[in-house]
Formats: structure tokens, C-alpha cells, sequence
């Protein structure tokens, strides 16, 4: 059983639909990857799964549990982690309350939670005490990516996590998602960066105008012409 | 030297206590700005109204104040902060969350809560009479006179039993304000919400929790800082007229949504009214022998009269507004 | 633009069903009071209620055409009165015979001189004094200079009360008072509108609340220029008074002045709604960053509105001022200046003129009438108290009834806001296709 699966997902905000049918699946321990050109609809996937706005057709199931259009505080408690592109930060509190916010429906393992954060992402233990507004855009990403893993979640949705990121910041992240994945997360996430996330992506959807045009591994994707004339910018 | 005397009754004592209750009030207002966005007008009506229900249970039991040892206004507040605090959650519950959730633009809640000021306007002057009434129903105030141990200095220092009990009542309800929202995971929470409503959601942060939370708050305070100020001069219906624009200005100079802000603007304002309106010639008159024939001091050299403390305020309001509009403190929303 | 006039004009013209029953049900009501408390009364209740209308009018187009909350309706309306005491009032002899008009004009020249002076020394740092030094100067010289100014201005008006009471007016035709109300609120709200109208509209709220006061604070307690407390009656009407054509017919007069007043503005706000100007009035209320976008000069719109709106309501003011006849500075109330007109705003329809002049009559009408309606209930109330559980009323039973009324138009503001927010005549906003 996969471990997250949409199948046909029409919706869009207000009654126009963004997403036009968009299919992809991805594995208990699997880094799944959309890619696209602007306006495919990839954020807005991330969004649909995550119960921000309408899926109006299709389904999305968790572990086999159908999830379509499920508030995300239900979601947060299924085990589900989303990491918004813009504002994923509290800005003003310390990026140690920014994480126990995190795990604010489930305020039991909140040390062991931390010592683990901590441990993917160690430039955040030297400045635990300092507001998180006060950090590098790098650093202020691991914040918001610590504070959706608070709560252990099975499947991780990362929105254009190195938006805005110089390139040694953008590997560090790639790094970090790896290293998050290998100790048993899934994750889906959004990238501009198309050719360096699907390095390290199990699966890669390739989306345009709201419905998939390529679905296949990373790196067949990287090695298909077809897909690196169009979309890879050759 | 009785001068500074002078002074210090009329400027520092004063200005402290006129602080502090902006102080308390400002907080009020600006919890209410930072989780639900909106200025909240009523807010000098709550603190009357905390302020009438203290009265109504020291009528009640006037003999419960000499049991303790302490004002029966001081042992009733904690039972109508209680009392206003559950009022303010089913104020927000009956006029501010339908409007809330119907999407309406702030400025519309603005308006909705001066609804709310009328009403409790109405109801208190309808229950309450309009004349003022002494806070100390079985007792007296006392009042303390500090000798000096200077010979030139005649006169005391004099601070009333309310200032004295405002002073740690305010420093009490600021270093548990500071562990609360430090120290506590509804405390972080609010902080959260009032950094970024959506991402809070996103967390699973029960908003409407929280927003209950904020009104207890803004009761209890709203309460205490009512009481304490009708305790130190009368209970008015009308209270609350004297009190909006300072409470707002004090909450604007302190950078809006901002509580330590908040208290820094509610001394600014409040030493600001007491130092506009003191009579700067008792200071200046023992040097008149030294200064030049020609200058004469006029009997009044103060800044504004005392008809016009409302000027102070508003003044800084402005002047804020168009220099600095985030605050001295740098507010969230402007 | 042009397929939108296209749309305007082809429309069908619905019979406006709505309008029609709301207003009959109005004029019923109009004549129901004539019938109970006969002409003399009712006629000045319409009057009082056309002057609310050119106030509520500034707020419609204040809140409804352009989203701004102006909490101090108060003030203008005082500003208006105020000038129309000012300009209609005769000449004080015992003031201008003496030598206390040359001492004023002295101290008010000493005051134009202050202000120079402190303006010029903020522009020190042109002549290379370090910026902070500049700042101190400017400051301390402003202080200084301040002070002397109010003693000496403190002094000048203190003999004006002893030696001749007040300065008077003008003794110029009232209707130059109107004009000079509204030019004075409209001078006001621009200085309030520019520091406020580019922040949150909450601080325009605090801030319009903040100037009303002291408006009321200036004319109240200064007793030179308004006689204060004391209160200045009679103000001369621009029509013939009562004592030449009777009450009735008077006030009837003064009626129609004042709903030829109403239709010219209405007639400007008509154009005005519908000229490219009202589009875009209401595009950056509707949406405000896509206008922004749009390259329209927001502020600058936003500004002629509040501006327009106070200068109505500084018009309004001096009618209505003019029509009581008496200037007392106490008489202007939050309540009745600010919260009523806005009650007849959001209940009338706020962006909606008719809406505005149909929510002023309906709801002054209301207003007038419960006083005797809240006393009579509270009568009822102590009667059926005192007969049947021997309850003993406090003695200031019927100014507490009236208070009932405070809270009652809390109550409407709440209900109108939560369940018709558009009014009972809702804008109609023409959809262009």
C-alpha cells in the first residue's frame, strides 16, 4: 500500500480548477518531487493534499485512509507535515518555542523531539534561544521544516523548501531532506530547482497546466530528453 | 525645597499612577490587536464595568475587607475579575465571533465594538445612576504621609493605600503576564497567533481557544486596572471616556501588539499628562530672585490646562502616527 | 469604460419596488406623528432630521463609498455650529471699542512669528548644524517659545472675559456661517486624513474619535471666543424666524432650505457616483492593491473623500446648530452627533444616498419618539414594581431611562453590522459584463 496516493484531483480555488488530474503515489520511504514550469499547478497539489483549498473530483488517501478535503489540524494528527513556502515561521518567538509549536497537539515527547531536530539540523542548536526572524533564510527553512517534523509525521510536504536559497544553502537543505528521509519519512515536495531535486527524488512528477505529463523515477526523468528539452532547460 | 515636594507628589506619584493604569489598559487593547486584528473600543468600558461589579460586591459584603485586613474592593477583585472575564468571553462569543466569521474587514468589528461600548454605557448608567460613588463602602482610605529627613522640606511625600496596592498589583500583573506568555505552552501559543494566525492553524493551535484565552486575560486586567483607578479617585459611569485615547495612544507609541511596548507607552503617556499639565512656575519661583528683572514669571507656566490633559495624548498619538507608526517597540500591524 | 455605459443604459429599468414601500412606510409614519403631536413639533422633528441627513450623507460617503471609519462625527458638527454662532452672531461693541482687539491681534502675531521661528530653526541643518543639534534646538526653542505664547495669549483672554465677555461675531448673513463650517471641518479632516488615511483604518478611527474631543475641550473652555458654558443664543436664521411668520411657518421655511440644501448634494453625489471619479472611488475600496496596481493615486482619492465628507458634515452642523439657535458647546455629544448619524448610515444603506436620507428620518424619528416611549415603559415598570412587590424606585428614575436608549442604539449598531450589514437600501453596485 502506498503510503500516500492522489488519484484524478481535479480543484482550484472558487470554482476554477488549477489542477486538471493529477495523479502520483509515493512509498513509506521515498523522496517524491514535483516539478514544472509556473502556474502547473504544483503548490496548489501540495495544498489540495494538505486541505487547504476545494478538491472538487478524485482522492487522496493516507496509508490507504481516504484524506480528500480534511482540515489540516485532522491531517496534522494522521501524521502529516506541511512546510508552507512563505511565512512557515513565528517570527518572533525562539526557534525552540517555534519548535515545541510544532508539537502543540502532542506536548508529551517535546525533549526527545528537540534532541532529535537538533541532531538533522545542528546550526539551530547554537541559536535555540534567539527569535527565529532573526535568522538566515537557510536556517529560518530548517525552523520551518523542525517544526513540521515536532510531531513525527509519516509523509512530510515541502513547498519550494530553497525558494530564495543561495546554491550552497539550496544543497544543505537537499542534504537535510536525505538525511530526514532516511531515518523513515516520506516526503513530496515542490521544487524550482528541478534538475537538483530530482537527484535525489525517488519518484518525480512532472506537471503541466494541472495534469501530469511525465511520471517516472528521478533519474529517469533526468535522463529523458524529452523531459530535459521542455522542462530541465536542456 | 518643599517645591520638589511639590513635584514629587504632582509628577512623580501622579504620573506613576496614571501610568500604570494606561499601562494595564494598553496591554488590553493591544493582545486584543495582536490575535484578532482589531482595535477594541470597548475595552475602557470593560475596565468601568470590572470597576462596577467591585462595587456591587463590596455593597454586598462590606464587612469582608476587615476579616483580611485589606480593602473589601481588593479581597472582592479577584471574584469580578472572574465575573468580567467570563462577561468579555460572551461579549466575543455574542458580537465579535459571528462578524469574525463572516470574513468582514476589521474596520467592520471596530464598529461592532463600538456597539458594544454603547451598550455597556447604557447598562451601566442604567444600573449604576450617573453620579460618582466612593469605592470604600464600610472603610476609609488611607492615606500615608513621608516626612522627608531634610530640614528644609516641611511637607510629606503622599501616597494613598490604592497607589501603594496599584504599584504591586501592576508589577505582579506584569511578571505574570511575562511567565505566562514565556513560560506556557497557551502562553507560546498565543504568541504563535499573534505572529502568524495561519501557520498556528497549520500546527494545530485551537484558535478559538486561544481567542477565549485572550478575553479571560483582557477581562482580568481590564478589571484590576478599573478598580484600582476608581479606588484612587471615584467609581463614574463615564470612566471610561477619560480613559480611551490614552489607553490607545499609550498601545500605539508601545508598537501595537506589543505587551512590554504597551507598558513602556502607557508611562509615556502618562508621566507626558502629568508633566504637560504641572504648573512649571512652583518649580522655577525660588529662582526668581536670581534671574534678570525683565523676565517675570507668570503664575501659571503650564503646558496645558487641565481642561485640556485630552490635548497630551492625542498629541503623541499624532505625532507617533506620523513619525514612528509601528511604535518605539516596532508593532506587527500597521 | 465604454462597454460598461453601454450596459448602464440598455439595463431595464426595474420599478423600484423596494424604495418605493420603504419611503410610503416613512411618510405614514411622518404623518402619524403629525397627528399626535401636531405641527409646531413635528415640523421642527423634520428639520432636525434633514440637518442628521447632510451629516449622515458625509459619513455614507466617508464609510460606504470609501471604507473609512471616521468615529469623531462629533467635531465637524461642532466646527459647523461654531461658525454658524461665529458668522451670524452681531458684532460685541464693548469688545471692538476697546484696545483688546489690537492686544489679541499682537499675541497672534507673536504666534505666527513663533511658529516661523521654529520652523526655521528645524531647517538649521542646511547651514551645517549636525542634525541632532538641530533637533535639540528646534525643540527647546519650541518649548520655550510655546510657553511664553500661551501666557501671554492666557493673559489677552483673561481681560477679554473681565472687560467685555466674549469677542462676539461677525454679524454676517448665517448662510455665510454654513459655508465657513464646512470649509473649517474640511480644513480640519484634510491635516487628520493625511497623518491617518495611509495606515489601518483603525487608526483613523482612534485618531477621528481623539479630535472630536478636543474640539469639544477647545470650544468649551474658551469662554472668550465662545462664551463657553454660558452658551450663546439667539443664532439669527438665514430665513425669516418665528417671531415674523409663526412657528410653524418658520420652521417650515427653514425646512425647505434645508431639502434644497439635501438636493444639490444630492444632485453632486448622483454625478459624482457615476463619473469615472465614483468608479474609481469604489474600485479602491473593493480592491485595493489591484487599484494600487492600477497606477491610481489611492491616497490622494481616499483624501477628497474624508475631506468631502467633513466639509458635509461641518454643513450639516451649522444647519443644525442654526436651527436650535443656540450654541452650547455641552450639547455636542458622542452620542447623539457621532453614533446616531452612524446608525443611520448602516441602517439606511451606507454608499447608498437615498438609502442615507431614508435611514435619517427613520431613525430620528425613532430617536425623538422614544424619549417619551422609554419613560412611559419605565412609569409602567415602577408602577407595576411599587404595586405589586413594594419596590421602592431610586429617585432619578426617568434620566436612567433615558439612558436605556444608549444601550439600545448599541444594540442596533450590533444587529444592523451582524445581520444586515448593507442596509435596508443596499448599494447597488452596476455590474459591468
Amino acid at each position: 500500500m502506498p503510503l500516500l496516493e492522489a488519484r484524478d484531483v481535479h480543484g482550484g480555488y472558487g470554482g476554477m480548477n488549477i489542477l486538471n488530474g493529477v495523479d502520483m503515489s509515493i512509498e513509506a520511504d521515498e523522496i517524491g518531487v514535483i516539478v514544472g514550469p509556473n502556474g502547473a499547478g504544483k503548490s496548489t497539489m501540495l495544498k489540495a493534499i494538505f486541505g487547504l483549498l476545494q478538491v472538487n473530483q478524485g482522492e487522496i488517501r493516507l496509508r490507504g485512509e481516504p484524506i480528500t478535503n480534511l482540515a489540516p489540524n485532522k491531517l496534522v494528527h494522521m501524521g502529516m507535515g506541511f512546510v508552507p513556502q512563505e511565512n512557515n515561521i513565528f517570527p518572533s518567538l525562539s526557534v525552540e518555542e517555534n519548535l515545541e509549536m510544532g508539537a502543540y497537539i502532542r506536548p508529551s515527547g517535546v525533549s526527545r523531539m528537540l534532541e532529535q531536530i537538533y541532531e538533522f539540523f545542528p546550526p539551530l542548536l547554537d541559536k535555540r534561544r534567539q527569535p527565529a526572524g532573526e535568522l538566515s533564510g537557510g536556517q529560518r527553512q530548517m525552523v520551518a521544516m523542525g517544526r513540521a517534523l515536532m510531531v513525527e509525521p509519516s509523509v512530510l510536504l515541502l513547498d519550494e523548501p530553497t525558494a530564495g536559497l543561495s546554491p550552497l544553502f539550496m544543497n544543505e537543505i537537499f542534504e537535510r531532506v536525505k538525511k530526514i528521509n532516511a531515518a523513515g519519512v516520506g516526503i513530496l515536495m515542490v521544487e524550482q530547482h528541478a534538475k537538483q531535486a530530482l537527484a535525489i527524488a525517488h519518484k518525480g512528477f512532472v506537471l503541466a497546466a494541472g495534469y501530469n505529463r511525465f511520471t517516472d523515477t528521478g533519474e529517469a526523468l533526468l535522463n529523458d530528453p524529452e523531459v530535459a528539452k521542455s522542462f530541465l532547460g536542456g | 525645597m518643599n517645591e520638589l515636594v511639590f513635584f514629587i507628589n504632582n509628577v512623580v506619584v501622579a504620573g506613576s499612577v496614571t501610568g500604570s493604569i494606561y499601562a494595564m489598559g494598553a496591554i488590553g487593547v493591544t493582545l486584543v490587536f495582536s490575535i484578532m486584528r482589531f482595535a477594541h473600543f470597548a475595552h475602557a468600558d470593560m475596565m468601568t464595568l470590572g470597576a462596577f461589579v467591585v462595587l456591587l460586591l463590596s455593597l454586598a459584603f462590606p464587612g469582608a475587607g476587615s476579616v483580611v485586613g485589606l480593602p473589601t474592593a481588593i479581597v472582592m477583585l479577584p471574584i469580578a475579575m472572574v465575573v468580567t472575564a467570563a462577561v468579555a468571553v460572551g461579549i466575543d462569543k455574542a458580537f465579535y465571533k459571528p462578524l469574525r466569521s463572516h470574513g468582514v474587514k476589521p474596520i467592520v468589528i471596530v464598529i461592532g465594538s463600538l456597539g458594544v461600548t454603547l451598550m455597556l454605557q447604557g447598562l451601566l448608567r442604567l444600573f449604576a445612576g450617573t453620579s460618582p460613588q466612593n469605592m470604600y463602602v464600610a472603610e476609609r482610605k488611607e492615606i500615608y504621609r513621608l516626612e522627608l529627613p531634610f530640614e528644609a522640606v516641611t511637607r510629606p511625600v503622599i501616597v494613598t493605600e490604592p497607589q501603594v496596592i496599584l504599584f504591586i498589583l501592576v508589577v505582579a500583573a506584569v511578571v505574570g503576564l511575562h511567565l505566562f506568555l514565556n513560560k506556557t505552552r497557551t502562553g507560546k501559543a498565543m504568541r504563535a497567533m499573534s505572529d502568524n494566525p495561519d501557520l498556528a492553524r497549520a500546527s494545530g493551535i485551537n484558535t478559538n481557544h486561544i481567542v477565549s484565552v485572550t478575553w479571560i486575560i483582557v477581562g482580568g486586567l481590564a478589571t484590576m486596572a478599573g478598580t484600582l483607578l476608581s479606588m484612587d479617585v471615584t467609581f463614574k459611569p463615564d470612566l471610561s471616556f477619560f480613559l480611551l485615547l490614552p489607553i490607545f495612544a499609550a498601545a500605539i507609541v508601545g508598537g501595537v501588539g506589543h505587551p512590554y511596548g504597551a507598558i513602556a507607552g502607557g508611562f509615556v503617556v502618562g508621566f507626558a499628562e502629568t508633566l504637560a499639565v504641572f504648573n512649571w512656575a512652583v518649580l522655577l519661583r525660588p529662582f526668581q530672585e536670581r534671574l534678570p528683572d525683565w523676565l517675570e514669571l507668570p503664575n501659571n507656566l503650564a503646558f496645558v490646562g487641565t481642561e485640556y490633559k485630552i490635548v497630551v495624548p492625542f498629541f503623541i498619538l499624532v505625532a507617533i502616527l506620523v513619525w514612528r507608526p509601528t511604535g518605539i517597540f516596532k508593532g506587527k500591524v500597521i | 469604460m465604454t462597454t460598461s455605459k453601454t450596459t448602464d443604459r440598455t439595463a431595464p429599468r426595474r420599478l423600484p419596488l423596494r424604495e418605493l414601500i420603504l419611503f410610503g412606510a416613512l411618510f405614514v409614519a411622518i404623518l402619524g406623528v403629525y397627528a399626535v403631536m401636531g405641527p409646531a413639533y413635528s415640523t421642527r422633528m423634520l428639520v432636525e432630521a434633514a440637518c442628521y441627513a447632510i451629516i449622515a450623507l458625509g459619513l455614507t460617503i466617508q464609510w460606504g463609498y470609501a471604507g473609512q471609519f471616521n468615529a469623531g462625527v462629533m467635531g465637524f458638527v461642532a466646527l459647523g455650529g461654531f461658525c454658524a454662532m461665529f458668522f451670524g452672531i452681531p458684532v460685541n461693541e464693548a469688545f471692538w471699542d476697546s484696545q483688546l482687539p489690537g492686544e489679541l491681534g499682537r499675541v497672534l502675531l507673536y504666534l505666527v512669528g513663533a511658529v516661523l521661528l521654529v520652523w526655521g530653526a528645524t531647517k538649521l541643518d542646511r547651514l551645517g548644524v549636525p542634525k541632532r543639534l538641530r533637533t535639540i534646538i528646534a525643540v527647546v526653542l519650541a518649548v520655550v517659545l510655546y510657553l511664553v505664547v500661551i501666557s501671554l495669549l492666557r493673559e489677552v483672554t483673561g481681560e477679554i472675559r473681565s472687560q467685555a465677555g466674549f469677542i462676539g461675531g461677525l454679524g454676517l448673513p448665517s448662510w455665510i456661517g454654513w459655508i465657513a463650517g464646512g470649509a473649517l471641518a474640511g480644513f480640519i479632516g484634510y491635516y487628520i486624513g493625511h497623518i491617518c488615511l495611509g495606515l489601518r483604518s483603525d487608526y483613523l478611527a482612534i485618531a477621528t474619535l481623539g479630535i472630536a474631543e478636543i474640539i469639544k475641550a477647545f470650544l468649551k473652555n474658551s469662554d472668550w471666543l465662545t462664551r463657553g458654558t454660558a452658551t450663546v443664543s439667539p443664532l439669527p436664521w438665514p430665513t425669516p424666524g418665528p417671531s415674523d411668520l409663526g412657528f410653524v411657518l418658520a420652521r417650515a421655511v427653514y425646512l425647505s432650505l434645508t431639502a434644497v440644501v439635501i438636493a444639490g448634494i444630492f444632485f453632486l453625489l448622483h454625478r459624482a457616483y457615476h463619473a469615472p471619479w465614483g468608479r474609481m472611488i469604489r474600485a479602491i475600496r473593493d480592491n485595493e492593491v489591484s487599484s494600487a496596481a492600477m497606477g491610481k493615486d489611492i491616497n490622494k482619492r481616499r483624501l477628497e473623500i474624508f475631506v468631502f465628507g467633513c466639509i458635509l458634515m461641518g454643513i450639516g452642523g451649522a444647519a443644525l446648530t442654526n436651527f436650535n439657535s443656540i450654541f452650547d458647546p455641552q450639547g455636542y455629544l458622542p452620542l447623539n452627533h457621532t453614533f446616531l448619524v452612524l446608525v443611520m448610515v448602516i441602517l439606511g444603506g451606507p454608499g447608498n444616498n437615498l438609502g442615507t436620507i431614508f435611514g435619517a428620518v427613520l431613525v430620528y424619528i425613532i430617536w425623538i419618539m422614544s424619549e417619551p416611549l422609554a419613560l412611559f415603559l419605565m412609569n409602567i415598570a415602577v408602577y407595576i414594581g411599587e404595586g405589586w412587590f413594594g419596590w421602592e424606585p431610586p429617585s432619578n428614575i426617568s434620566s436612567r431611562a433615558l439612558q436605556a436608549r444608549v444601550f439600545v442604539i448599541g444594540l442596533l449598531i450590533s444587529l444592523v453590522l451582524r445581520y444586515a450589514p448593507r442596509g435596508l437600501m443596499p448599494e447597488k453596485v452596476p455590474h459591468h459584463h
